[in-house]
């Protein structure tokens, strides 16, 4: 597969063009009109799932329901990942526009920001500009309004229906699908959960034009994404690139020279030793990623990596399924036991097996994806796990 | 209509069918732990994944409805391996000392572990270090968190069926437990004792708390008088333990079995379930003379039964406010237990010190009452162990005694006569028919008009009911009440009382008497019952007691002669001095968690 | 009235009484005492008609929703991997040695509860810290010596 050249963009921290006039341009348009374009754009979800966001809106918009709700989901706790973070300092006026987007094509009245605890310093400026933005929606004849909500330190409420759990004032456990939020969400009404970054590519593409929007990135991964990048860097912090790119390029760009692996997409993500840089592809035909770029370079243990990684996963599991509840213990004490003796080498192997059920088995997307970084670390890393 | 195959073979279903039932249509089992057909889908012990043709991930059956043209294969080798796999996880933080386990034999966990073979211990034990303790601060409930594979059905059962909610989910990850608020003891929390998460759990997490070396050492004391009284709903149930399929009836079976366990004597609750009636519907009667005739603003109306030990401590915590509502009547076990140290003693001449009163109970809210302080009006504590229909279940088999080979034998002579109306008073319904059977009489002097006394209005599953009757023909001295529509309202399982108290409360319904077991079914479906239970067996848990009471002589409580026996010997009427010190009592506010 | 009461009553007539007034109640208390004791718990439950074990069990599924005592100020360290790459370790034990506590614990004053935590979000900043809301960066031992006993006079 070929990949892009690694480029540089500058599209999300861009100065905002009028909002209303884009809301009004919008407005005059037909509804359908720009869910197709948004289809056509081929805009994913930014949070890392990677959802068709034209497709979610089209499904919510035809919906029934006497109320619906667009929430954004900035709850973004992917260890490695703080853009979100940067997008809402710097221009959470482009998030508050893409919702009133999005309320006014899929007929919903309310917005809600559920914005984690960790950023809470955040809220005072926030909330004033949604209260601006209030007004102005008002005067421009839209029926929308905004609201900020809150998290309160669960990883797991940035899953879709655990957040929407935890908004109805319960704990942020994921429910069963189906029914999907955008029948069946928040109150039990149609309901868009968008990722932060995703709502301001709606805004983008409404400025833009899909056309020019689609001229961004590969065939499978439209667009530009912002990538969160740390560890052993030469550069840190948040960069806007093209996806598609080859690992291998983007390691040159930002490793320290002596990258020895890299964690794509977080906790949740895979680890890719130095060896398959080149073959890696960053974006949904390779390795898809919510943002979280963590560079190690030789002098770290991938065992201390893994472990950290589990002890992570133990806590912030919400312990109602079995697979991703117990899993999660195991392969953490698995690991140290294998460490320490107790359990020969070959127990990995079971733990291998144990990470696969998990991944079938589990509920939601927490439990299913914590075999990633197990089985990528642990095939990719062995003896430094073992010895 | 919806058309899947399942392991290949074409099954059509209604739309909105689970994977579950589909493929039980089959007669394909798919293990479940955290389903259960009384409770709404969790769809979290993931035992029962399945596999659909063409999903990276596998479906649990028991929440995924059904799709046309589904492909599902149960035993592919994909679920094999996960379901073990998960399994071997659920033991791993679980106690499994399955030998020294209450609940050794009757464990579903035991059970798929068993199928499965998981052998030898696969992954790290996780219990050690979690330094659990077992709460044992109930007399009724013993809560072990060490055994505990977080299905939530207690949880479930404890909020949706019983509107209690003392158990619920906390914290998350590998912390996640089950727990009372700020993980109080159980005696300390709003907990009714009822003991319905005992019968839906599916290990030994929770379990009774039992009393069988106590009861042993009763009978083996040469010194004691062992008195034992079995409850009308114990008849119909027991037999499950020991062989017999839901819906037998063991009565006789029962009474030969206590004997041979070395009962002194071999009583019948039923026999204060008669006498309940003459003191309820006395009650009753004189609070709607008070409210029709005197005017008296005071008397509390509806009046509420007082029989389940679960439904007091709940209205005792939940709608105290209403408290002057329910019958001073103690239940007919606590009746039974202060005539025992008292009548009894005095009729059989026996020093009532000596007398250990035992009762056999559907019930595990029971053993609570039994210790409550306002239960020892004969100087002594009126009932001294209460065991369940389970734990007589076990002493019959540890004694050796081939149950199903023994003849029928009867009651004892004297406390031992009961009536249909007594009976009843296992199922949902039935002490508004007993006592409606008798109050009519009382009142106009003829049965009931309903089809050989069976008053079908009040019977049935249905979670609240309703009834009225017009009363008709009324005698001289209840002329106030001629033509007076006597409304009456019943509901099952505390969630439906809760549902009722607070339409009683909000004025939205008007009722002159209520009555409220607190477990589903009545006390057919108590905390005390074998496990396990669902709709299916309760239902024939409630055939086999209307059988029962259609087959007696008797059908009315007033008729029992035993009960003029007693009112003229020693109680002289109903309500009058010495049932008031006897028989009835008050209860008490509680705080709300 | 206790204060208590007057006070989650205040709470409830501000963010309302249904189910999703839930969070937002637990969560101005928790920015106004540092945590939620059993009574203000139960003044909730009775205000929003909850039951008082499925508050707890909500409240307690969040990190930041504390349920036992806490002090005025609550540190929590960053202890993911990058931050922990970057000297969590040494942060930590320098902050323990200043407040004279082990993770988990309260001063004796009951003005500071040490704690870790899960991603912050400055992972290119690390290590990081939160003490209540406030966030800080780039923390050397000395930098967060000298911001806590900025909070010790505070």
């Amino acid at each position: 597969m070929e990949s892009n050249k690694l480029s540089r963009v500058d599209y999300i921290f861009r100065p905002e063009s009028n909002r209303i006039d884009l809301i009004k341009k919008i407005m005059s348009k037909d509804k359908d009109d720009f869910i197709l374009e948004l289809i056509d754009s081929g805009l994913k979800g930014r949070g890392g799932a990677g959802f068709l966001t034209g497709l979610k809106w089209k499904l919510a918009k035809e919906a029934q329901g006497d109320k619906k709700y667009v929430i954004c989901n900035a709850d973004e706790g992917e260890p490695g990942t703080f853009k979100d973070r940067e997008i809402l300092d710097r221009v959470a006026g482009k998030v508050l526009t893409g919702m009133a987007l999005c309320g006014y094509i899929v007929g919903a009245n309310e917005g809600f920001i559920y914005l984690r605890a960790e950023y809470r310093f955040l809220a005072p400026k926030l909330q004033q500009m949604m209260d601006a933005m209030n007004q102005e929606l008002k005067t421009a004849g839209l029926d929308f309004t905004l609201a900020l909500r809150f998290g309160s330190g669960a990883y797991v409420c940035g899953e879709e229906t655990a957040l929407i759990e935890s908004m109805e004032g319960k704990r942020g456990e994921p429910r069963n699908k189906p029914p999907f939020p955008v029948t069946d969400g928040y109150l039990g009404k149609p309901t868009v959960v968008n990722n932060v970054e995703t709502f301001v590519n709606t805004v983008i593409i409404a400025e833009i034009g899909y056309q020019e929007y689609k001229k961004l990135g590969t065939d499978s991964s439209r667009g530009m994404k912002l990538f969160s990048i740390s560890g052993d860097c030469a550069k840190e912090g948040i960069f806007e690139l093209e996806l598609g790119m080859s690992l291998a390029d983007f390691v040159e760009e930002f490793g320290d020279g002596d990258t020895k692996a890299v964690q794509v997409g977080g906790a949740s993500g895979f680890c890719v030793p130095r060896k398959k840089f080149k073959e890696t592809i960053i974006g949904f035909e390779g390795i898809p990623t919510g943002g979280s770029m963590k560079i190690f370079n030789s002098s770290r243990s991938m065992y201390n990596v893994l472990h950290n990684y589990l002890d992570f996963f133990q806590e912030e599991s919400c312990g109602q399924c079995t697979p991703c509840r117990v899993g999660c213990q195991q392969l953490l004490k698995g690991i140290m036991a294998v460490k320490r003796r107790e359990r020969p080498a070959t127990y990995l192997d079971e733990l291998v097996k144990l990470a696969e059920t998990m991944r079938y088995a589990s509920k939601c997307g927490l439990g299913q994806s914590v075999g990633n970084a197990f089985v990528s670390i642990v095939e990719n890393f062995r003896e430094e796990i073992v010895y | 209509m919806i058309n899947l195959t399942i392991n290949n073979i074409p099954v059509t279903v209604e739309e909105g069918t689970t994977i579950l039932a589909a493929a039980r249509k089959l007669n394909i089992r798919i293990p479940t732990l955290c389903y259960h057909e009384d409770l709404c889908i969790a769809g979290n012990c993931r035992v029962c994944v399945v596999e659909q043709v063409g999903m990276r991930t596998l479906q649990a059956s028991c929440a995924v409805p059904v799709r046309e043209n589904m492909q599902i294969l149960t035993n592919s080798m994909k679920v094999r391996q996960a379901r073990k796999n998960i399994i071997e996880l659920l033991l791993s933080e679980h106690n499994a000392d399955c030998t020294k386990c209450y609940k050794n034999g009757n464990c579903e966990l035991q059970d798929l572990a068993n199928e499965y073979r998981t052998g030898n211990q696969m992954y790290l034990d996780l219990v050690p270090e979690k330094h659990f303790t077992i709460d044992q601060s109930s007399p009724s409930i013993m809560k072990d968190d060490s055994k505990c594979i977080r299905c939530q059905r207690c949880v479930r059962t404890c909020a949706e069926l019983q509107g209690v909610n003392a158990l619920a989910v906390a914290n998350k990850g590998h912390e996640m437990k089950i727990s009372s608020f700020y993980d109080k003891p159980m005696h300390e929390v709003v907990c009714t004792n009822c003991g319905q998460c005992i019968n839906r759990c599916p290990t030994g997490a929770l379990v009774e708390r039992n009393y069988l070396d106590e009861v042993w050492n009763a009978i083996y004391d040469p010194s004691k008088h062992v008195a034992v009284q079995t409850a009308p709903a114990v008849r119909v149930a027991l037999g499950e333990e020991l062989g017999f399929d839901p819906g037998e009836r063991v009565t006789g079976k029962m009474v030969a079995a206590l004997r041979r366990l070395g009962f002194n004597s071999v009583l019948d609750t039923d026999f204060t379930a008669d006498l309940t009636i003459m003191e309820e519907g006395t009650e009753l009667l004189t609070r709607l003379k008070k409210a029709l005739v005197d005017n008296d603003e005071k008397v509390a109306i509806p009046m509420t039964t007082s029989c389940s030990p679960g439904w007091i401590k709940f209205i005792e915590h939940t709608f105290p406010e209403y408290l002057p509502n329910v019958s001073t009547c103690k239940s007919p076990q606590q009746m039974f237990g202060a005539l025992v140290k008292t009548y009894y003693a005095q009729r059989k001449n026996i020093n009532p010190k000596d007398i250990v009163s035992v009762s056999i109970m559907p019930c595990t809210a029971k053993k609570y009452e039994a210790q409550r302080p306002e239960m020892r009006d004969s100087g002594y504590q009126d009932v001294d162990y209460v065991l369940t229909t389970r734990e007589l279940a076990i002493m019959i088999k540890q004694a050796g005694i081939e149950f199903m080979k023994l003849e029928d034998e009867e009651y004892d002579r004297f406390m031992g006569d009961s009536t249909g109306a007594a009976v009843i008073f296992g199922a949902t319904g039935g002490v508004m028919e007993a006592a409606l059977r008798t109050a009519w009489e009382i009142v106009t002097g003829k049965e009931v008009p309903f089809e050989n006394l069976n008053i079908t209005p009040v019977r049935g599953m249905e979670g609240i009911k309703e009834a009225s009757v017009t009363i008709a023909g009324t005698k001289p001295e209840w002329s106030f009440l001629e033509g007076v529509e006597l409304k009456c309202a019943i509901a099952h399982g505390l969630a439906n009382a809760r549902e009722l108290m607070q339409a009683v409360k909000d004025g939205k319904a008007v009722y002159h008497f209520i009555e409220v077991m607190a477990c589903p079914g009545g006390c057919l479906g108590g905390g005390g019952q074998p496990i396990p239970t669902n709709p299916e067996i309760r239902q024939k848990r409630a055939e086999a007691i209307y059988a029962e009471d259609e087959g007696m002589p008797i059908r009315k409580s007033h008729e029992n002669p035993e009960v003029a026996q007693i009112y003229q010997e020693f109680l002289g009427e109903p309500l009058g001095h010495k049932s008031h010190e006897l028989l009835h009592t008050h209860y008490k506010a509680r705080k709300r968690y | 009235m206790s204060n208590t009461e007057n006070f989650v009553k205040e709470l409830a007539d501000k963010h309302g009484r249904s189910r999703e007034s839930l969070m937002p109640i637990l969560q101005e208390i928790v920015e106004v005492k540092s945590y939620i004791n059993d009574e203000t718990m139960v003044n909730v439950a009775r205000e929003l008609d909850l039951s008082a074990a499925e508050v707890y069990g909500t409240a307690s599924f969040y990190s930041f929703i504390e349920t036992r005592e806490m002090g005025e100020f609550i540190i929590r360290v960053c202890k993911t991997i990058v931050c922990d790459m970057k000297g969590k370790e040494a942060l930590l034990r320098a902050i323990e040695d200043t407040l004279k506590i082990k993770v988990g614990e309260t001063t004796p004053d009951k003005k500071f509860t040490l704690l870790t935590t899960n991603c912050l979000g400055w992972c290119h900043k690390g290590p990081a810290m939160l003490i209540n809301n406030e966030v800080f960066t780039e923390l050397t031992s000395g930098k967060a010596i000298e911001i806590i006993e900025s909070y010790m006079h505070k």
